[in-house]
């Protein structure tokens, strides 16, 4: 693991994402917030947090052009909760479009289950380094309301009333849908297993 | 499967935490920061942080607190105790509570509800409700259970829910701090009625109010205090009575 690489919190005004900065801290690394473009881009790691509401987190997305600097990023890139969801095709939440990275629509629970789910759910299917070291059905943190159904970009998957991807990789972009940061010692290896990613693509 | 959880509660006053036996009396059981990491590391599934004082004498300096805590602990946890404004719960989340739980300021002006929602989503609004059982009827109350309303226990978790909370905290205050159980029959009501998680509180004494809770309450998490703080229940041994008595639990 590269000791000094710059590790980078996107900061749109959404969420609790002094959580991720702390727990980057826990594993012995400094990460950054910034909403700045430019100290984006030079990153060694970016992790891509939200929590809220789609709709409007898009909306602040375009507002400082970010929409458009985060699909165009090379180095590994993790979208954690509704940041995993803003980089899939379009979100039933707020009909907004996302910002296109993952192949995949989001869908709101719809199948008698409590929403939100609130809770430590199981994950399993794990095909990624993102997940060394962690077995089939591990537990890890979840609050949602909406999800994204199965598809070709998933790295693991979680049962709800539905199997659904709870996380998603394409190129040097990944996503997870649970909290790695609120999930205890297999979150703390998840983050672990992203920051020992190779630099850039 | 999602599993059903487990949250000890830390009641907090002045920076220290103490359990109230039906509210009154209260008793020093440690350091919030310290004992919120020895919960994590025990297998809670989550905290609970109520600054049981706030209601009563608006403290609102709760913040540092919250940010010690999320600097030390890797489960989610919740605040509650005195939250009244949007600007309240702002800063609380800033400095890194998942959560927030508001009582009586939600029935004062249900509207703070769609406010905490809509700015910050349902996922982190928790209503905590207490309620007693007067001739038959649950009634809410107010002030930490000390000021009786007209509402309806069922009407108000309704009204709630629309409103935009993601989870209710019911402790009905009949059984909080007897140890004779949870109420489980006013939560398998609220469970069959309402689409959103029901957190139980108030009564747990031993495992099995645990599971009943789950069974027959159908409550999809369950919280207590003073069982957990004076070690009279481990959690791990609670986890894995509940685990063999077929309810998901995450060991």
């Amino acid at each position: 693991m590269k000791e000094n690489q710059k590790i980078v919190i996107i900061d749109y005004g959404a969420g609790n994402i002094q959580s991720i900065k702390f727990a980057v801290q826990r594993l012995g690394f400094e990460a950054k917030l910034s909403s700045n473009a430019e100290e984006i881009r030079n990153a060694d790691k970016v992790i891509f947090p939200g929590v809220g509401e789609a709709g409007s987190a898009m909306k602040m997305l375009r507002s400082t052009g970010l929409d458009k600097v985060i699909p165009e990023l090379t180095q590994p890139v993790l979208g954690i909760c509704l940041g995993m969801q803003l980089m899939c095709n379009s979100s039933e939440e707020g009909d907004t479009t996302g910002l296109g990275i993952f192949n995949a629509d989001v869908k709101k629970f719809n199948n008698g289950v409590k929403v939100p789910q609130i809770g430590w759910n199981q994950i399993t299917n794990l095909e990624s380094p993102l997940f060394n070291t962690i077995e089939e059905g591990e537990y890890v943190y979840l609050v949602h309301s909406y999800y994204v159904p199965e598809c070709t970009d998933e790295i693991a998957r979680t049962e709800y009333g539905v199997n659904y991807s709870t996380a998603l990789h394409r190129n040097n972009f990944y996503g997870v849908q649970f909290h790695p940061e609120k999930s205890s010692k297999t979150g703390e290896q998840i983050l672990k297993n992203f920051l020992n990613l190779e630099l850039r693509s | 499967m999602l599993t059903k959880r487990i949250i000890p509660c830390l009641d907090i006053k002045n920076g220290r935490t103490v359990k109230g036996v039906n509210f009154i009396d209260l008793r020093d059981a440690g350091d919030p920061v310290e004992l919120a990491a020895a919960y994590a590391e025990k297998g809670a599934d989550e905290l609970v942080f109520l600054d049981i004082s706030a209601t009563e004498e608006k403290r609102k300096t709760l913040a540092k607190l919250v940010l010690d805590v999320a600097e030390q602990l890797n489960i989610p946890f919740t605040v509650g105790g005195g939250i009244s404004s949007v600007e309240d719960v702002d800063i609380l989340l800033k400095n890194g509570a998942d959560k927030v739980s508001i009582n009586s300021s939600a029935v004062k002006r249900p509207e703070l509800i769609n406010e905490l929602s809509e700015k910050f989503g349902s996922q982190c609004v928790v209503v905590a409700i207490d309620a007693k059982n007067i001739d038959g009827k649950w009634k809410v109350h107010l002030v930490g259970g000390k000021v009786p309303t007209d509402l309806d226990l069922f009407d108000w978790a309704k009204e709630v829910e629309q409103r935009g909370a993601g989870e209710i905290l019911f402790t009905s205050m009949d059984h909080d701090g007897t140890k004779n159980g949870f109420a489980d029959e006013a939560l398998a009501r609220l469970s069959e009625e309402l689409n959103i998680p029901i957190i139980a509180s108030g009564g747990a004494g031993n495992i099995q109010h645990f599971q009943n809770t789950f069974q027959i309450g159908k409550a999809d998490a369950a919280l207590a205090a003073s069982v957990f703080h004076f070690k009279e229940i481990e959690i791990s041994d609670l986890k894995t009575q509940l685990k063999s008595a077929g309810i998901p639990v995450r060991i």
